[in-house]
């Protein structure tokens, strides 16, 4: 094996575009082995694309790098066989039962005991007595389970999960993240995208990406820290009316509401402070300096990068 | 007023006019869809007007210029007279002579000529004798209705010889006769052609679509993507999704020939092996076209109506509905590259007339050709990638 410096992904300069309209713009990233990676980023900002690049289903019209070592315009067949890619909508077969999903996982890669490599999968995934079950009849939860079983069944390197927990409930997420976690200790390389922002925090790195600008990347502190955003946390009474006087004020950037407070950013603190100075005093209002959360950074980011790119 | 009206229908307008806004609704829809899908669209054009071209220019019940050969033991005036009054009725179209019986019928049993004529040696001295011999013109009548014209027309050719030729004096009576032979069905029993035929034409329409909705489906339903993923070389997929059917074709070919026998009385002359080897080819040729189909649409609709498009011009041009010598040249060109064509003649060829691969060389060959042809679009058709 080459690339043994330790980095799994290390790409530079990826563009990509689609009938004229660039999608990944000039993207450069590493990925350490055995890290999990966070890739966020709104809707249409390039994320699938860019996983799609690695993974060798997209050729990029310009850029260059390596994907666990190989090149990735000209090996992406031998990265095939390492990297496992679990797409954005269910793709394994809704007609055939879980068993023979995985075994069809199993055959394709060349496992020497496809039947018993799905049995065992079967067991871990805790889908025991169900593997006759037919794929597309589970639930949405167990079918990004059995989704990530056949990605790891052929004990991939990489794993490349494209928004695996869209639309899946709480505990089924946390699970999967456990499961995440557990294949990361294992020395699996794990690159997923997501747009939950507990997720992004359980990464070891993230990486904020919007329409095909990679705009800011590191540790969720690093990130939270390069923003260089300071956050007022207000609660109290007639909050909706607080929102309509500070929204569009100098120095304000964003104004979100979180349950029963008000979360009032802005990067010119000094601007910021004498913009909200009049509703300090207000009785009935309660305000605190706090450090931004993950989601203040990234609407922030967000509504930011529209403006520079729309 | 109009910003009344929809901002609050009365609750009797919306109850008088339901059914026809909200069909209305419909409609609009289904036309903007109808706009989007090209292909679609095509075929609303494409169809009917691919139909009446054929019909109207390819299709021709009573075939002239028919493909025949001669076998020629004598060669003599009375005998060269005799074959320009045959090409002179204009059904006939002498293509080959030959001077060997074993010639003779396997040019007929390869299917390369419909007609052939056999002059006996002594002929002409026979006619001078007064012995009144025999002529003897054998019929492909496999396919009864390219061949009854034909043969009609042969009664007539012995007097236009005479007239032109003959110096015998005057003959009160005739001074030879035709006797036609029509070969491998002397019945003319139509379903001793139909059912060999019919089971080209069925395997062509089942075959076809098994296999051009199978690309397309896994990408509508999304699992391409993660195939795609997967190190599985193009190819591979191809041999994966094409071989099954192979079976399912040959089970289909089984069940029909088996039925023709049992209940329709169609002999299956020639060996079984044989028939069972060049349908298999053919089998496969027809699910690499179809799956060739697969790669080129977008779904699978599309690949519904583009198996029809095939489907059409190889139940008319192949000679399965009409006879294949009687179109005009360009569109037996079109037959020439259709694999039912090829097929046809193979399978009728080795259940009535007992015909051997030597005879067959030329259509298992083409149908060969056809099947690489379409393997090969098909593989380079295939997208590795989502780009």
């Amino acid at each position: 094996m080459s690339g043994g410096n330790g980095i799994a992904i290390d790409v530079k300069g990826l563009t990509k575009s689609f009938g004229g309209r660039e999608v990944v713009h000039d993207l450069s990233m590493q990925v350490m082995r055995g890290s999990i990676y966070g890739f966020l980023g709104p809707n249409g900002s390039g994320k699938t694309t860019t996983i799609r690049i690695l993974c060798g289903l997209l050729t990029p019209d310009s850029g260059e790098g390596t994907c666990l070592g190989y090149d990735i315009r000209r090996d992406a067949e031998k990265i095939k066989r390492q990297v496992g890619y679990m797409t954005q909508r269910f793709s394994l077969y809704q007609d055939l039962s879980v068993r023979e999903n995985l075994e069809f996982v199993a055959r394709l890669y060349g496992l020497r005991d496809a039947r018993g490599a799905a049995r065992d999968m079967i067991k871990r995934l805790g889908l025991s007595g169900r593997e006759e079950q037919l794929a597309g009849e589970l639930s949405g939860g167990w079918k990004q389970r059995l989704a990530l079983g056949a990605c790891t069944l052929p004990s991939p390197k990489l794993l490349l999960l494209d928004e695996p927990t869209a639309g899946v409930d709480p505990k089924a997420r946390r699970d999967f993240w456990n499961e995440i976690h557990a294949l990361a200790a294992d020395g699996l390389t794990v690159l997923v995208s997501t747009h939950y922002m507990d997720e992004a925090e359980r990464c070891h790195e993230i990486a904020y990406i919007a329409y095909g600008h990679l705009l800011v990347h590191g540790t969720v502190e690093e990130v939270i820290a390069k923003s260089a955003l300071t956050t007022y946390t207000v609660t109290g009474e007639d909050l909706n009316e607080l929102t309509a006087a500070l929204t569009g004020k100098s120095g304000i950037d964003m104004v979100a509401p979180f349950g029963t407070s008000l979360h009032v950013s802005g990067r010119d603190v000094a601007a910021l402070e004498a913009s909200i100075a009049p509703w300090r005093e207000k009785s009935g209002l309660r305000w605190h300096k706090s450090s931004p959360s993950l989601e203040d950074v990234f609407i922030e980011l967000m509504s930011r990068s529209k403006d520079n790119f729309q | 007023m109009s910003v009344v009206d929809h901002s609050a229908p009365s609750p009797e307008i919306r109850e008088r006019f339901g059914v026809w806004r909200r069909s209305y609704a419909m409609l609009i829809k289904e036309f903007i869809q109808l706009r989007r899908d090209r292909v679609s669209f095509a075929m609303i054009v494409m169809l009917p007007v691919m139909q009446l071209l054929l019909f109207g220019y390819a299709i021709n019940t009573t075939p002239h210029n028919l493909p025949s050969a001669v076998l020629l033991q004598e060669d003599s005036d009375l005998a060269r007279s005799i074959l320009k009054a045959l090409e002179n009725t204009a059904y006939f179209r002498f293509i080959y002579e030959v001077h060997d019986v074993e010639d003779f019928d396997n040019l007929l049993k390869s299917g390369k000529v419909l007609f052939g004529v056999e002059i006996p040696r002594g002929f002409e001295r026979a006619v001078r004798r007064g012995d009144r011999p025999a002529l003897l013109v054998a019929a492909d009548a496999t396919d009864p209705v390219a061949a009854s014209a034909a043969i009609g027309s042969l009664g007539m050719v012995v007097q236009t010889a005479l007239k032109h030729d003959l110096y015998i004096g005057n003959p009160p009576e005739m001074p030879f006769e035709i006797r036609a032979h029509a070969r491998y069905n002397p019945a003319a029993v139509s379903s001793l052609n139909i059912v060999p035929g019919l089971v080209g034409t069925i395997l062509t329409m089942t075959m076809l679509i098994f296999t051009a909705l199978s690309v397309t489906r896994e990408v509508e339903r999304g699992t391409m993507e993660s195939l795609l993923s997967m190190p599985i070389k193009p190819v591979e997929v191809m041999f994966g999704k094409i071989i099954p059917y192979v079976l399912v074709g040959f089970v289909q070919a089984f069940l029909i020939i088996g039925i023709g026998v049992g209940l329709f009385g169609v002999p299956v002359l020639g060996n079984l092996f044989l028939l069972a080897l060049l349908s298999t080819l053919f089998i496969t040729t027809n699910l690499a076209i179809g799956y060739t189909i697969s790669t080129l649409v977008q779904n699978q609709l599309q690949a519904m109506q583009m198996s029809m498009m095939f489907f059409l011009p190889s139940i008319l041009l192949s000679g399965f509905m009409f006879p294949f010598a009687g179109m005009p040249a360009w569109a037996q060109y079109v037959g020439e590259c259709l694999p039912l064509t090829h097929y046809l003649r193979i399978v009728r060829a080795i259940m009535l007339k007992g015909a051997s691969m030597q005879n067959l060389r030329f259509d298992a060959l083409a149908l060969a050709v056809l099947m690489l042809l379409a393997m090969t679009i098909a593989v380079t058709r295939f997208r590795r990638t989502l780009d």
